[in-house]
């Protein structure tokens, strides 16, 4: 052999390798969860789920307080949320919450170390909201949390920010004649899954006031369906986003071969869709409105306050914390609340 | 036994270049002193050159770079003119066509103008290089095969980036410049119109796609196999039939009972390959013009089979509510 095709081999073994790192390394197992042969199958790497689940365990509870004293409201000054609690059971909870939210700031992240009933500070007129959106979530939104329900861990995990969080991306700075328009996509975007598609699909979807997330038509011939391919690519991201969210493939929820059709989608569709409906509501009742709150640092570029995504609470597990109910140590935080008070 | 056999060949050989049969006259010349390539020869012929480029072939070549450098501009503009991030975000930037807002009309460039120019220049460079493949194989007295199965291919090509999104009636529905964009487009026009592989055309295509893979792999095998006895001399075997030809015909009607000769084999060659894109062609012009949703299409002409339920009912919610989502 010449030193000439020993260097040429040598190149190939090394570019193959180079194009192996991005892979993931094996086992990976796939999980039949429909009828044989239509591919509805889940596929995970035992190794990478032996992580999310080591990640995704819940604190423990801290120890149960009586529920006999007075009420909170009735010994502090400006509790306008959870009065109702007795002062055992309100005190548990605060300190509960300093430990999901906020376990290096301590209290006077929230508080004013001077005046505990002070309005002050902003974080403790945004956490004062954000009990009131557990509570309506625990209450009104059973169909997508069921008994389960959420705490402030579910999505803070012990950061004052919960690490996924989503802002309205302003896009490419670059003007009409330029040149190099992306259109919002063809980015290696972590929004959705490092795929091409459109990296922003929350601000169409998951706002208030939302565009139409279906496109595929329900009639085998043309009958007015003006849903363009570049439309589709939009939900394509999003879905992209809320597989990449769930730690699941497109056949947890669909039948791939007709991704619309709900007669043969799997019950978890219904729920997600209901995830879909509640994402929208929280934005756009609680989240979004919170925008005068915040100091200008905890803003988007264009200004507006942090909003949720299915990322927020799920962080990469199909049920958030793999199913582990805080709720059930917390009582407090299940309502009944109506929405808005 | 002599090694001069097939590919990594390990002797080549080298006498005075051969410039080719003499051109017709108004003809301009090959071009250039023909030289040799060792590693070149490893894969094929050692000669390099002469060229024959004629004026088709100099402004095919002009209008494709035109409209490389269009796309690549574009997608380097994309990152703010970032040489490292150009190269790291290569494989995810590209050339968007313009919005479906704009229908048919001609947008700002940087909202699709681009896209309407770079395709202009790639399919004007497409079309000036076909007549250069049709007249050159005219001007060596060769039929026009070639010409004929680049025509299929640039069918496919200009289905998807003219003739369907003037028949839709936008050029949004053209396909992006763009290495993994090209492929999410791709799958999301088949999520759109209801899932591809009910599209019987899309089918056929499939099948003459992964057909041709396995005619090259069997004719490429039976030939090499039969080297020893002057198989690879396919043109003489046509003519005069030897014992390479009767013993590939006797292993194929041995192991399948029929066996292709060596004429005809070339022909359900030629005819896989240009099959598979007018076919796949055929069925892309039919997606949203006539058909909006092939899984529905299959359902009603009984191509796609109901399967037993396994999951409780799942009904859509906001049927039962009546909110869209």
């Amino acid at each position: 052999m010449n030193s000439s095709t020993c260097n040429a081999k040598i190149l190939l073994v090394t570019l193959i390798g180079l194009s192996l790192l991005g892979c993931e390394r094996p086992p990976p197992e796939s999980v039949q969860v429909g009828y044989r042969g239509t591919g509805m199958e889940q596929v995970v790497n035992p190794r990478i789920l032996e992580q999310k689940v080591a990640v995704n365990v819940p604190p423990p509870a801290t120890a149960s307080a009586g529920t006999d004293g007075p009420t909170a409201g009735s010994i502090y000054q400006n509790v306008q949320v959870l009065g109702d609690l007795g002062i055992g059971q309100f005190n548990r909870l605060m300190v509960a919450m300093t430990s999901w939210v906020s376990p290096e700031e301590g209290c006077t992240y929230c508080h004013s170390a001077a005046n505990f009933a002070s309005d002050e500070l902003y974080t403790k007129i945004v956490s004062r909201r954000m009990l009131q959106m557990t509570t309506e979530i625990n209450s009104q939104w059973q169909n997508h949390v069921a008994q389960t329900g959420v705490t402030c861990y579910t999505c803070h995990r012990g950061k004052p920010v919960p690490g996924e969080v989503w802002f309205t991306d302003p896009g490419s700075a670059r003007t009409a004649n330029q040149g190099g328009g992306r259109e919002h996509q063809n980015a290696a975007a972590p929004a959705v899954a490092m795929s091409s598609l459109p990296f922003d699909p929350f601000t169409p979807f998951f706002k208030d006031d939302s565009a139409n997330i279906r496109v595929v038509s329900n009639t085998a011939l043309p009958t007015g369906n003006r849903a363009s391919t570049k439309q589709t690519e939009w939900t394509y991201g999003l879905m992209m986003h809320m597989s990449d969210a769930l730690g699941v493939n497109c056949t947890f929820c669909h039948n791939t071969r007709a991704f619309a059709d709900w007669s043969q989608s799997t019950p978890q569709r219904v729920t997600a869709w209901h995830g879909i409906e509640m994402v929208r509501a929280l934005n756009g009742n609680y989240l979004e409105p919170l925008g005068p709150q915040y100091p200008e640092n905890r803003l988007g570029p264009l200004g507006d306050a942090p909003k949720a995504n299915c990322g927020t609470c799920h962080q990469g597990a199909y049920k958030p914390l793999y199913g582990a109910s805080m709720l059930t140590d917390y009582p407090a935080l299940a309502g009944p609340a109506a929405a808005g008070d | 036994m002599a090694e001069y056999l097939n590919i990594f060949t390990q002797i080549q050989v080298k006498g005075p270049a051969d410039p080719g049969v003499p051109l017709p006259a108004g003809n301009t010349t090959r071009k250039g002193k023909p030289g040799y390539s060792h590693l070149l020869g490893l894969f094929g012929d050692a000669q390099i050159g002469p060229i024959y480029l004629g004026w088709f072939g100099i402004a095919s070549l002009l209008c494709g770079f035109i409209a490389i450098e269009i796309i690549g501009l574009n997608m380097w503009a994309s990152v703010n003119w970032d040489p490292i991030q150009f190269v790291r975000q290569l494989p995810w930037l590209a050339l968007e066509p313009p919005s479906p807002a704009n229908g048919l009309s001609i947008p700002p460039l940087n909202e699709g103008g681009w896209w309407l120019m770079a395709g202009f220049f790639l399919t004007t460079s497409i079309l000036l290089w076909w007549v250069r493949v049709y007249r050159r194989a005219r001007a060596l007295g060769l039929g026009t095969h070639v010409a004929w199965a680049f025509a299929a291919a640039i069918w496919l090509y200009l289905v998807l980036g003219f003739i369907r999104p003037v028949l839709m009636g936008s050029w949004g529905e053209a396909v992006p410049f763009g290495i993994f964009p090209h492929l999410d487009w791709t799958a999301a026009f088949s999520i759109r119109y209801g899932n591809l592989f009910y599209n019987p055309f899309h089918m056929l295509s499939i099948a003459f796609l992964y057909g041709s893979a396995l005619l090259f792999a069997m004719h490429g095998a039976t030939i090499l196999a039969v080297s020893q006895y002057g198989g690879d001399r396919e043109v003489e075997q046509i003519l005069d039939r030897g014992t390479a030809s009767e013993r590939s015909a006797l292993f194929w009607r041995w192991t399948m009972g029929f066996n292709a000769t060596m004429e005809s084999i070339h022909r359900w060659a030629w005819w896989f390959a240009v099959l598979c894109p007018l076919t796949g062609g055929l069925g892309i012009l039919l997606t949203g013009t006539v058909v909006d949703n092939w899984y529905l299409w299959g359902v009603k002409h009984g191509v796609a089979p109901a399967y037993p339920a396994v999951y409780p009912p799942v009904i859509d919610p906001a049927a039962a509510s009546g909110i869209s989502q």
